[in-house]
């Protein structure tokens, strides 16, 4: 078993005349959070759609657990979870039902128990009798990201997952990756947040206008700009800073 | 991987959605069932002359029956247009799922729940009046086309679904077919219409499904109606199928 759980080597990728991927190589390593930063209309989405089999590459290669995307689609499909950028959760149906719908879906042993069990490690227990539709844009992520770990994928795909959060719900969000990526779940995330990807990122990688322009550590990045030079600036008080301190207590409710 | 399995994974869950709103079965029989109070109790009277039949419950059932199911299937393309829109479709493609099952599991759903309407419609006609004389094949046969024309209207319905840029775009395809009924023999013959009208209405769907089942449910002999009933609703179920599948692969 190679080390290597995601590669892709000259993704090309055009939509009509605008070539969107001009050629992208990548390489997530087993059991590491890699975060693939880019700006809107990077083409972060579109790598993750080819990595997910949504998508055919125009040419390049891209293989998920050694098995490749466009001629083992199947065995691709049964090694990844795919959390798309808008949460594809069933509002019709209650935060059970959607997780019993993975389940018979994945056809894993004993549904119930598993679904159970995601409700609790979300803290979606008390919610997961009501419709889906009625929870708040944080829970609705938790959910998703907690459909996507029915079945224990090898490599779950999170595209901009903290994308129209508030901070509170950003930051369950976080503490949620950080807990899966302790499990030994691969897991490839895009943002457009420089500090999701420091906070979160293993190693990350900038996509930029088709390209990857730079990838590494966040320490190996910051070795790609000049080195620091030490200057006094007054700290100025964050607005987001200031909320948090306010909510606080809330936030903590939440966790707890 | 298995296309059976999935598909009844899938219909349990669109079904379920109908347990949590059953407005939706409601709202599909409400529109026809005033219609059809309309017709009897409002128009009947003056129909009856013209058209000699003695009981228009009996006679204008059949297109009832089939302007349900025309406003059933709408639900379908709003159903499939919701889950193209929430990248549910999207999720269930990027796991181990049957991609036909995706399809077929609204398809089921749209039978079955079509299938409730038409009963709650049937009881209604019972109560206003509806007899019938038919065997037990004659109401097989009814059923059987019934269905038929069920899945023709429901795979024609996947198409605005999976391509419609908006709610209303996906389910205003069903209007006209609602309409149908009106231009055609379900509700008078069609021999009072003008020349063009008329001519329209002989040889549209509508008229020789309803002719069809007037005869069966009538206890009468169907003659030649079925199989143009029978060829339109296989006709239309492969056409829609074929655009369906084609419109699906650009998903």
């Amino acid at each position: 078993m190679t080390n290597i759980a995601i590669e892709t080597k000259g993704l090309k990728k055009a939509f009509k005349a605008t070539s969107v991927l001009k050629g992208v190589d990548l390489e997530v390593r087993r059991g590491e959070i890699f975060a693939l930063l880019g700006s809107n209309g990077a083409g972060k989405t579109t790598v993750v759609n080819i990595l997910s089999t949504l998508l055919k590459p125009d040419s390049g290669t891209a293989s998920v657990c050694g098995f490749d995307t466009q001629r083992q689609p199947e065995r691709v499909r049964e090694q990844i979870s795919l959390t798309g950028q808008f949460a594809a959760v069933d509002g019709m149906l209650t935060g059970h039902e959607n997780l019993m719908l993975m389940a018979e879906l994945r056809s894993v042993s004993n549904p119930t128990q598993i679904a159970n069990r995601l409700l609790n490690q979300f803290g979606l227990s008390d919610a997961g009798n009501k419709r889906a539709d009625t929870y708040s844009g944080g829970m609705t992520r938790r959910l998703d990201i907690a459909m996507s770990l029915v079945g224990t994928p090898a490599v779950i795909f999170l595209d901009e997952p903290t994308t129209g959060l508030d901070p509170e719900g950003r930051l369950e969000v976080w503490k949620t990756i950080q807990k899966l990526a302790q499990g030994g779940t691969t897991i490839l995330l895009t943002t457009q947040q420089l500090e999701e990807a420091e906070q979160l990122a293993n190693r990350i990688a900038i996509l930029h206008d088709g390209r990857i322009i730079a990838s590494g550590t966040l320490n190996e990045l910051k070795q790609l700009f000049p080195p620091a030079k030490l200057e006094y600036i007054e700290k100025q008080v964050t607005l987001e800073e200031i909320f948090l301190a306010i909510v606080g207590n809330k936030t903590a409710e939440v966790a707890r | 991987m298995n296309v059976l399995r999935d598909t009844v994974i899938l219909f349990k869950r669109s079904m379920r959605h109908i347990q949590h709103s059953p407005d939706t079965i409601i709202t599909v029989a409400i529109i026809p069932i005033m219609i059809m109070l309309l017709l009897v109790y409002v128009y009947g009277g003056a129909i009856k002359t013209s058209t000699g039949t003695d009981n228009y419950v009996n006679y204008m059932l059949p297109g009832i029956l089939l302007m349900s199911i025309a406003s059933g299937v709408a639900y379908t393309a709003y159903r499939i247009f919701l889950d193209m829109q929430k990248g549910i479709i999207a999720r269930l493609h990027s796991m181990p799922v049957s991609r036909s099952a995706v399809l077929w599991g609204h398809v089921m759903t749209s039978l079955v729940s079509n299938a409730i309407s038409l009963m709650i419609i049937f009881l209604v006609a019972l109560v206003m009046g509806f007899r019938s004389s038919a065997e037990l094949t004659a109401w097989l046969a009814a059923a059987g086309i019934l269905m038929l024309f069920t899945l023709a209207l429901t795979w024609l319905a996947v198409i605005p679904g999976l391509t419609a840029k908006s709610i209303e775009g996906a389910s205003g395809f069903s209007y006209p077919l609602i309409f149908l009924p009106f231009i055609s023999s379900a509700f008078v013959p069609t021999a009072t219409m003008p020349a063009l009208v008329r001519a329209f209405a002989e040889n549209q769907p509508v008229t020789a499904i309803v002719n069809s089942l007037r005869a069966l449910l009538g206890g009468q002999a169907v003659g030649s109606d079925i199989w143009t009933a029978l060829a339109w609703c296989i006709g239309v179920t492969i056409f829609a199928y074929f655009f369906a599948m084609r419109a699906y692969k650009r998903v």
